[in-house]
Protein backbone atom coordinates (compact mmCIF):
# COMPACT_ATOMS: atom_id res chain seq x y z
CA UNK A 1 0.00 0.00 0.00
CA UNK A 2 1.54 3.29 -0.80
CA UNK A 3 0.91 6.66 0.90
CA UNK A 4 -1.83 7.64 -2.38
CA UNK A 5 -4.08 4.91 -1.39
CA UNK A 6 -4.27 5.41 2.05
CA UNK A 7 -5.07 8.98 1.55
CA UNK A 8 -8.28 7.47 -0.77
CA UNK A 9 -8.93 5.07 1.76
CA UNK A 10 -9.20 8.05 4.20
CA UNK A 11 -11.03 10.32 1.26
CA UNK A 12 -13.41 7.04 1.55
CA UNK A 13 -13.65 6.99 5.33
CA UNK A 14 -14.09 10.75 5.42
CA UNK A 15 -16.52 11.60 2.11
CA UNK A 16 -19.65 9.34 2.93
CA UNK A 17 -19.49 10.57 7.04
CA UNK A 18 -19.16 14.26 6.35
CA UNK A 19 -21.35 14.13 3.01
CA UNK A 20 -24.20 12.67 5.23
CA UNK A 21 -23.75 15.03 8.31
CA UNK A 22 -23.77 18.18 5.94
CA UNK A 23 -26.65 16.49 4.09
CA UNK A 24 -28.40 16.47 7.83
CA UNK A 25 -27.63 19.55 8.70
CA UNK A 26 -29.03 21.18 5.23
CA UNK A 27 -32.61 18.89 4.94
CA UNK A 28 -32.86 20.63 8.84
CA UNK A 29 -32.52 23.99 7.32
CA UNK A 30 -34.59 22.79 4.63
CA UNK A 31 -37.48 21.64 6.56
CA UNK A 32 -39.67 18.60 6.16
CA UNK A 33 -40.32 17.69 2.24
CA UNK A 34 -43.88 16.51 1.30
CA UNK A 35 -44.63 13.67 -0.61
CA UNK A 36 -47.27 15.70 -2.38
CA UNK A 37 -44.49 18.26 -3.66
CA UNK A 38 -41.28 16.45 -3.94
CA UNK A 39 -40.31 18.98 -6.95
CA UNK A 40 -39.53 21.09 -3.66
CA UNK A 41 -36.74 19.04 -2.89
CA UNK A 42 -35.27 21.15 -5.78
CA UNK A 43 -35.00 24.31 -3.42
CA UNK A 44 -32.78 22.30 -0.98
CA UNK A 45 -30.47 22.40 -3.81
CA UNK A 46 -29.70 25.83 -3.09
CA UNK A 47 -28.65 25.20 0.57
CA UNK A 48 -24.82 25.87 1.02
CA UNK A 49 -24.83 22.54 3.36
CA UNK A 50 -27.11 20.43 0.74
CA UNK A 51 -24.03 21.22 -1.77
CA UNK A 52 -21.05 20.65 0.30
CA UNK A 53 -22.76 17.64 1.19
CA UNK A 54 -23.50 16.03 -2.20
CA UNK A 55 -19.93 17.37 -3.07
CA UNK A 56 -18.72 15.07 -0.37
CA UNK A 57 -20.77 12.36 -1.47
CA UNK A 58 -19.22 12.72 -5.07
CA UNK A 59 -16.04 12.30 -3.85
CA UNK A 60 -16.70 9.41 -1.57
CA UNK A 61 -17.95 7.91 -4.83
CA UNK A 62 -15.14 8.69 -7.14
CA UNK A 63 -13.03 7.17 -3.92
CA UNK A 64 -14.82 4.41 -3.30
CA UNK A 65 -14.56 2.84 -6.99
CA UNK A 66 -10.92 3.99 -7.37
CA UNK A 67 -10.23 2.11 -4.38
CA UNK A 68 -12.30 -0.91 -5.63
CA UNK A 69 -10.00 -1.16 -8.94
CA UNK A 70 -6.96 -1.84 -7.04
CA UNK A 71 -8.20 -3.65 -3.68
CA UNK A 72 -11.17 -6.19 -2.65
CA UNK A 73 -14.72 -5.34 -1.53
CA UNK A 74 -14.25 -7.02 1.51
CA UNK A 75 -10.71 -4.85 1.90
CA UNK A 76 -12.86 -1.27 1.45
CA UNK A 77 -15.86 -2.03 3.24
CA UNK A 78 -14.47 -2.01 6.69
CA UNK A 79 -13.00 1.18 5.56
CA UNK A 80 -16.23 2.44 5.19
CA UNK A 81 -17.45 1.27 8.68
CA UNK A 82 -15.07 3.77 10.05
CA UNK A 83 -17.37 6.64 8.92
CA UNK A 84 -19.40 5.75 11.81
CA UNK A 85 -16.79 6.41 13.63
CA UNK A 86 -15.78 9.84 12.70
CA UNK A 87 -19.68 10.67 12.59
CA UNK A 88 -19.37 9.71 16.57
CA UNK A 89 -16.49 11.46 16.79
CA UNK A 90 -17.45 14.17 15.24
CA UNK A 91 -20.66 13.98 17.37
CA UNK A 92 -18.56 14.38 20.32
CA UNK A 93 -15.92 17.08 19.80
CA UNK A 94 -18.37 19.53 18.10
CA UNK A 95 -22.02 18.78 18.77
CA UNK A 96 -21.03 18.66 22.53
CA UNK A 97 -22.80 15.14 22.64
CA UNK A 98 -22.23 12.60 24.88
CA UNK A 99 -21.19 8.98 24.00
CA UNK A 100 -22.37 6.44 26.21
CA UNK A 101 -19.34 3.46 27.68
CA UNK A 102 -21.61 1.07 24.85
CA UNK A 103 -21.12 3.55 21.63
CA UNK A 104 -16.68 3.57 23.05
CA UNK A 105 -16.94 -0.12 22.54
CA UNK A 106 -18.36 0.40 19.29
CA UNK A 107 -15.57 2.79 17.82
CA UNK A 108 -13.16 0.33 19.26
CA UNK A 109 -14.33 -2.51 17.70
CA UNK A 110 -14.40 -1.02 14.63
CA UNK A 111 -10.96 0.58 14.45
CA UNK A 112 -9.99 -2.75 15.29
CA UNK A 113 -11.71 -4.40 12.50
CA UNK A 114 -9.74 -2.03 9.95
CA UNK A 115 -6.93 -2.43 11.55
CA UNK A 116 -6.92 -5.87 10.50
CA UNK A 117 -8.16 -5.44 7.27
CA UNK A 118 -5.84 -2.83 6.30
CA UNK A 119 -2.48 -5.00 7.42
CA UNK A 120 -3.51 -7.84 5.26
CA UNK A 121 -2.95 -8.15 1.62
CA UNK A 122 -5.40 -5.12 -0.33
CA UNK A 123 -6.30 -7.28 -3.89
CA UNK A 124 -6.72 -11.28 -4.85
CA UNK A 125 -4.76 -11.55 -8.37
CA UNK A 126 -7.54 -14.19 -10.20
CA UNK A 127 -4.56 -13.97 -13.32
CA UNK A 128 -1.17 -13.55 -12.23
CA UNK A 129 -0.93 -14.89 -8.67
CA UNK A 130 2.63 -13.55 -7.18
CA UNK A 131 3.44 -10.90 -9.53
CA UNK A 132 2.69 -8.30 -7.39
CA UNK A 133 3.61 -7.45 -3.52
CA UNK A 134 0.41 -7.24 -1.74
CA UNK A 135 -1.84 -9.71 -3.26
CA UNK A 136 -4.45 -12.12 -1.65
CA UNK A 137 -3.62 -15.42 -3.83
CA UNK A 138 -6.86 -17.23 -3.72
CA UNK A 139 -6.84 -21.06 -3.24
CA UNK A 140 -8.10 -21.74 -6.87
CA UNK A 141 -5.40 -19.62 -8.36
CA UNK A 142 -2.14 -21.64 -5.89
CA UNK A 143 -3.53 -24.86 -7.67
CA UNK A 144 -3.06 -23.26 -11.14
CA UNK A 145 0.24 -22.31 -10.36
CA UNK A 146 1.07 -25.63 -8.49
CA UNK A 147 -0.25 -27.02 -11.76
CA UNK A 148 1.69 -24.80 -14.26
CA UNK A 149 5.10 -25.38 -12.72
CA UNK A 150 4.37 -29.24 -12.81
CA UNK A 151 3.68 -28.89 -16.32
CA UNK A 152 6.71 -26.82 -17.26
CA UNK A 153 9.37 -29.77 -15.09
CA UNK A 154 7.26 -32.12 -17.30
CA UNK B 1 -44.87 -3.53 17.84
CA UNK B 2 -47.00 -6.85 17.32
CA UNK B 3 -45.20 -9.90 15.97
CA UNK B 4 -46.54 -8.91 12.18
CA UNK B 5 -45.54 -5.65 12.22
CA UNK B 6 -41.62 -7.20 13.27
CA UNK B 7 -41.79 -9.96 10.29
CA UNK B 8 -42.55 -6.47 7.89
CA UNK B 9 -40.01 -4.47 9.77
CA UNK B 10 -37.38 -7.62 8.95
CA UNK B 11 -38.24 -8.01 6.09
CA UNK B 12 -37.54 -4.81 4.67
CA UNK B 13 -34.53 -4.98 6.23
CA UNK B 14 -33.76 -8.06 4.38
CA UNK B 15 -34.78 -6.49 1.03
CA UNK B 16 -32.61 -2.70 1.92
CA UNK B 17 -29.22 -5.69 2.39
CA UNK B 18 -30.32 -7.56 -0.78
CA UNK B 19 -30.42 -4.88 -2.58
CA UNK B 20 -27.17 -3.13 -0.84
CA UNK B 21 -24.90 -5.86 -1.15
CA UNK B 22 -26.06 -6.86 -4.65
CA UNK B 23 -25.41 -2.89 -5.50
CA UNK B 24 -22.01 -3.62 -3.77
CA UNK B 25 -21.06 -6.52 -6.09
CA UNK B 26 -21.93 -5.75 -9.14
CA UNK B 27 -20.18 -2.20 -8.59
CA UNK B 28 -16.84 -3.87 -7.38
CA UNK B 29 -17.37 -6.87 -10.34
CA UNK B 30 -18.08 -4.15 -12.73
CA UNK B 31 -14.42 -1.99 -11.55
CA UNK B 32 -12.79 -5.25 -11.56
CA UNK B 33 -13.83 -5.67 -14.96
CA UNK B 34 -12.39 -2.74 -16.13
CA UNK B 35 -9.22 -2.84 -14.23
CA UNK B 36 -6.63 -0.75 -12.42
CA UNK B 37 -7.67 3.28 -12.91
CA UNK B 38 -4.19 4.46 -11.81
CA UNK B 39 -3.41 2.23 -15.13
CA UNK B 40 -6.29 3.48 -17.11
CA UNK B 41 -5.26 7.20 -16.45
CA UNK B 42 -1.67 6.92 -17.31
CA UNK B 43 -2.36 5.52 -20.65
CA UNK B 44 -5.44 8.04 -21.67
CA UNK B 45 -6.44 9.97 -19.28
CA UNK B 46 -8.75 10.61 -16.34
CA UNK B 47 -11.27 11.17 -19.33
CA UNK B 48 -10.14 7.85 -20.43
CA UNK B 49 -11.27 6.42 -17.23
CA UNK B 50 -14.19 7.96 -16.90
CA UNK B 51 -15.69 6.68 -20.24
CA UNK B 52 -14.38 3.16 -19.19
CA UNK B 53 -16.70 3.42 -16.19
CA UNK B 54 -19.74 4.59 -18.14
CA UNK B 55 -19.39 2.58 -21.04
CA UNK B 56 -19.60 -0.53 -18.60
CA UNK B 57 -23.34 -2.01 -17.96
CA UNK B 58 -22.61 -3.62 -15.03
CA UNK B 59 -21.60 -0.48 -13.45
CA UNK B 60 -25.16 1.05 -14.02
CA UNK B 61 -27.04 -2.25 -12.71
CA UNK B 62 -24.77 -1.91 -9.26
CA UNK B 63 -26.01 1.72 -9.76
CA UNK B 64 -29.33 1.04 -9.89
CA UNK B 65 -29.46 -1.89 -6.94
CA UNK B 66 -27.82 0.99 -4.62
CA UNK B 67 -30.79 3.62 -5.58
CA UNK B 68 -33.45 1.39 -4.77
CA UNK B 69 -31.76 0.13 -1.65
CA UNK B 70 -31.55 3.85 -0.58
CA UNK B 71 -35.15 4.46 -1.18
CA UNK B 72 -36.09 1.28 0.33
CA UNK B 73 -34.37 2.31 3.52
CA UNK B 74 -36.19 6.10 3.03
CA UNK B 75 -39.16 3.90 2.62
CA UNK B 76 -38.50 1.89 5.68
CA UNK B 77 -37.90 4.86 7.80
CA UNK B 78 -41.33 6.43 6.65
CA UNK B 79 -42.94 3.74 9.65
CA UNK B 80 -40.05 2.19 11.42
CA UNK B 81 -37.30 3.18 14.27
CA UNK B 82 -34.62 4.75 12.59
CA UNK B 83 -32.61 3.29 15.47
CA UNK B 84 -33.46 -0.60 14.42
CA UNK B 85 -33.43 0.06 10.84
CA UNK B 86 -30.13 2.16 10.01
CA UNK B 87 -27.62 0.56 12.31
CA UNK B 88 -29.24 -3.16 11.77
CA UNK B 89 -29.13 -3.06 7.37
CA UNK B 90 -25.77 -1.46 7.81
CA UNK B 91 -24.25 -4.03 10.05
CA UNK B 92 -25.80 -7.10 7.98
CA UNK B 93 -24.67 -5.81 4.81
CA UNK B 94 -20.87 -6.43 6.20
CA UNK B 95 -21.56 -9.80 6.30
CA UNK B 96 -23.72 -10.64 3.31
CA UNK B 97 -21.69 -8.48 1.67
CA UNK B 98 -18.16 -11.00 2.57
CA UNK B 99 -20.11 -13.99 1.60
CA UNK B 100 -20.69 -12.48 -1.55
CA UNK B 101 -17.28 -11.72 -2.43
CA UNK B 102 -16.16 -15.40 -1.68
CA UNK B 103 -18.76 -16.79 -3.75
CA UNK B 104 -19.47 -14.66 -6.66
CA UNK B 105 -16.49 -11.93 -6.75
CA UNK B 106 -13.71 -15.62 -5.51
CA UNK B 107 -11.73 -12.92 -3.35
CA UNK B 108 -10.07 -14.98 -0.95
CA UNK B 109 -11.94 -14.06 2.40
CA UNK B 110 -9.15 -14.74 4.62
CA UNK B 111 -9.38 -15.26 8.52
CA UNK B 112 -8.24 -11.81 9.09
CA UNK B 113 -11.32 -10.00 6.71
CA UNK B 114 -14.05 -12.48 8.49
CA UNK B 115 -12.82 -11.19 12.06
CA UNK B 116 -12.53 -7.38 10.18
CA UNK B 117 -16.24 -8.13 9.11
CA UNK B 118 -17.55 -9.32 12.50
CA UNK B 119 -15.64 -6.58 14.41
CA UNK B 120 -17.15 -4.37 12.18
CA UNK B 121 -20.79 -5.55 12.60
CA UNK B 122 -20.58 -6.00 16.38
CA UNK B 123 -19.27 -2.59 16.50
CA UNK B 124 -21.75 -0.96 14.31
CA UNK B 125 -24.43 -2.79 16.77
CA UNK B 126 -22.62 -1.18 19.51
CA UNK B 127 -22.66 2.57 18.13
CA UNK B 128 -26.16 2.20 17.78
CA UNK B 129 -27.18 1.46 21.46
Amino acid sequence: MTFRRYLILGAVMVGASVGDTFLSAGMKQVGPVSLHHLLSLLIALKNPWVLSGIFFLVLFFASYLTALSWADLTFVLPATGFGYVIIALLSKFWLQETISPARWVGIALITLGVGFVTHGPSYTNHNHPGTEDEVAVSPNARELTAAGKEDKSA
Amino acid sequence: MNLSGQAAVWSMIGVIVLLATAGDVLLAGAIRQIGDFDVIRSHSGLKGAIFAVLRNARFFSGVLCMALSFFSLLFALSWADVSLVAPASAALTFVTNAFAAKWILKENVDGRRWIAAVCVCTGVFFLSR
